[in-house]
């Protein structure tokens, strides 16, 4: 019989914060810009430049923290991690080891398995490294220091996860935390969130933890669950042939679905951290940390739990409706412009999430905005467009954030209510089609639904669905 | 007094520190190293029981900034102290993982 094995993962999640200026200077962390011109002397390690620590960092790190339980260390500091690259140009990366601002925190997740908590080690601040560029044309590498001093905080699970399942609850929970609060849009495509998997395998029922591998350049949750998989069955491998696993850290192929041994750097990982003397401690106040409690904004199990009381709508729209900050903005603040939940959630659950899927696009890419959809659902509602209608300027809105009181205007697709000219149209359909009329009278209701679909046609969408019907059967039992 | 700094040290840190060494030169090392960890060890001399660890000179904390852009682009007097440029970049000899 086969032997069976449990996968024992703990995951090191970097998330890009969103201030507006570098951690340890005053360049901007714009996306986008033309190389370096985001940068000064701090960010590119120039010799006699000094730090100066970003305060709405530590705010959104104390936030990070309090929403993910963690204890905050009141007294924190930061160090140097040493190591040559050439996309870190002090040669060392500001960091903290020995006092890291957040610890001992967890998180709940559900999976099919059940409920459970993700215990979370640490979160400390750190600042990210510039971009490596190779060059095509000559032998060489470029280095672009634009993201060199963006503000990190690096998030160290306990090892508590025991599948892919798990892992991605916990990463979908944690974004989602991060997103609600606005530290960060957590973006895994973009590299605003970054995961790297620490991963072992062990005989079920053994105590002791088998030898991990660190795995890089995860950028999708899908990615992530191809490596889990991957890297697990390597192992299993590895040891039921007798060999052994070597701590490492590999690199995932996701189109090869195989992970590589990075070279090694020559040498052991020896960052011989030290304490950094270009910065003084941060003391958090008893002050300091209730007013950043004070100011924690409504989460997602808060959400959930407030749209069930207030707007009275299932579940499962809730659950889709809360799975984006962005989604959950738009739904509410166009809620605050019509006061129709029911109908706003519709139009998001139904026609916004086809034409995401359609896209192929996420809740967070959507651009309308609220105040469009507040003006379609008057529309409809004061009859001056009909449901067809409706769905089609729709369409625009979610492409462009049209606005549709404009676009039905130039495009003439307001309702005809004039009663009198619906009546000579189907008067018109009616008298062409003697034979439909004929099978309505025998029964064939089906001859109906031709009538006013042919009406329908006639007017160009236009008409109330409602008044034709009503107009139609006056005219057939004359 | 037990050789403090043994050849094996002086290869490590050399590899760390991305230095080739002659021989002659890590014998130099391995001297002002020594040294150094004597001087330390004078330090070891005093009572330092429940004194706390100390970071910095001076009794200052939280030193801030606002979060606010105060730089512009300033990328051509940044790159004039690049060895090599290309592109708007540094220009590095090719570095790949
Ligand atoms: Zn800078």
């Amino acid at each position: 019989m086969s032997k069976q094995y449990e996968t024992v993962i703990g995951l090191e999640v970097h998330v890009e914060l969103a201030t507006k200026t570098k951690i340890f200077c005053g360049c901007s962390t714009e996306f986008g810009g033309a190389p370096n011109t985001h940068t000064c002397p701090v960010c590119t390690g120039m010799p006699g430049s000094l730090p100066v620590l970003n305060k709405q960092v530590v705010e959104y790190a104390m936030a990070v923290g309090l929403a993910t339980n963690c204890k905050i260390n009141q007294y924190c500091k930061f160090d140097r991690k040493n190591y040559f690259y050439p996309d870190n140009p002090q040669n060392y990366q500001i960091s903290q080891l020995y006092l890291p601002i957040c610890h001992d925190g967890g998180i709940e997740i559900e999976t099919s398995a059940g409920k459970k908590v993700i215990g979370i080690h640490e979160i400390h601040m750190e600042e990210d490294a510039g971009k490596l560029v190779h060059d095509e044309w000559e032998d060489c590498s470029l280095v672009d220091f634009n993201r060199s001093g963006v503000p990190l905080i690096e998030i160290v699970s306990e090892p508590d996860m025991r599948s892919a399942d798990e892992v991605i609850a916990y990463l979908d929970k944690l974004r989602l935390i991060i997103q609600y609060l606005g530290a960060s849009d957590c973006k895994l495509q973009e590299g605003s969130m970054r995961a790297d998997v620490n991963l072992s395998v062990r005989e079920a029922g053994a105590s002791e933890f088998g030898t991990r591998t660190e795995m890089k350049n995860l950028n999708s949750f899908k990615a992530i669950a191809r490596a889990i998989e991957g890297e697990r069955a390597r192992q299993i491998e590895l040891i039921e042939e007798g060999k052994k696993v070597i701590q490492e850290t590999r690199r995932w192929d996701d189109n090869k679905e195989y992970s590589y041994a990075m070279r090694s750097k020559e040498d052991a990982q020896d960052y011989r951290y030290f304490p950094e003397p270009d910065l003084v401690p941060i003391v958090i106040s008893d002050e300091w940390l209730e007013r950043v409690k004070a100011n924690q904004p409504e989460l997602r199990d808060e959400k959930k739990l407030r749209y069930k009381k207030e707007y009275d709508i299932p579940e499962y729209d809730i659950n889709i409706l809360t799975s984006s900050k962005k989604l959950a903005d738009i739904f509410e603040n166009t809620i605050a412009l019509c006061n129709k939940p029911k109908e706003v959630s519709n139009w998001l659950m139904v026609e916004t999430m086809r034409l995401l899927k359609e896209e192929e696009k996420e809740p967070d890419d959507i651009c309308f905005s609220p105040v469009n959809l507040a003006k379609l659902i008057g529309l409809i509602d004061e009859g001056a467009i009909n449901r067809t209608v409706a769905k089609e300027v729709f369409e625009v809105i979610f492409r462009e954030d049209a606005d549709p009181e404009k676009y039905i205007e130039e495009k003439g697709l307001k309702t005809v209510n004039d009663e009198g000219a619906l009546r000579s149209t189907i008067e018109e359909i009616v008298e062409a089609n003697p034979q439909s009329v004929e099978d309505y009278h025998a029964g064939k209701t089906k001859a109906m639904g031709f009538l006013v679909g042919q009406t329908m046609k006639a007017m160009k969408g236009k008409a109330d669905p409602g008044m034709v019907n009503k107009i139609l059967l006056e005219i057939l039992a004359e | 007094m037990a050789e403090r700094i043994t050849d094996e040290t002086i290869e490590y840190v050399g590899i760390l520190a991305k230095l080739e060494l002659s021989d002659e030169e890590k014998e130099q090392a391995k001297k002002d190293m020594t040294n150094m960890l004597n001087y330390i060890d004078k330090l070891n001399e005093l009572d330092t029981d429940g004194v706390e660890p100390m970071s910095h000179v001076f009794p200052v904390n939280n030193v801030f900034r606002e979060d606010v852009v105060t730089n512009g682009d300033e990328r051509e007097r940044i790159l004039a102290n690049a060895p090599a440029k290309k592109d708007g970049s540094f220009k590095v000899p090719k570095t790949v993982e």
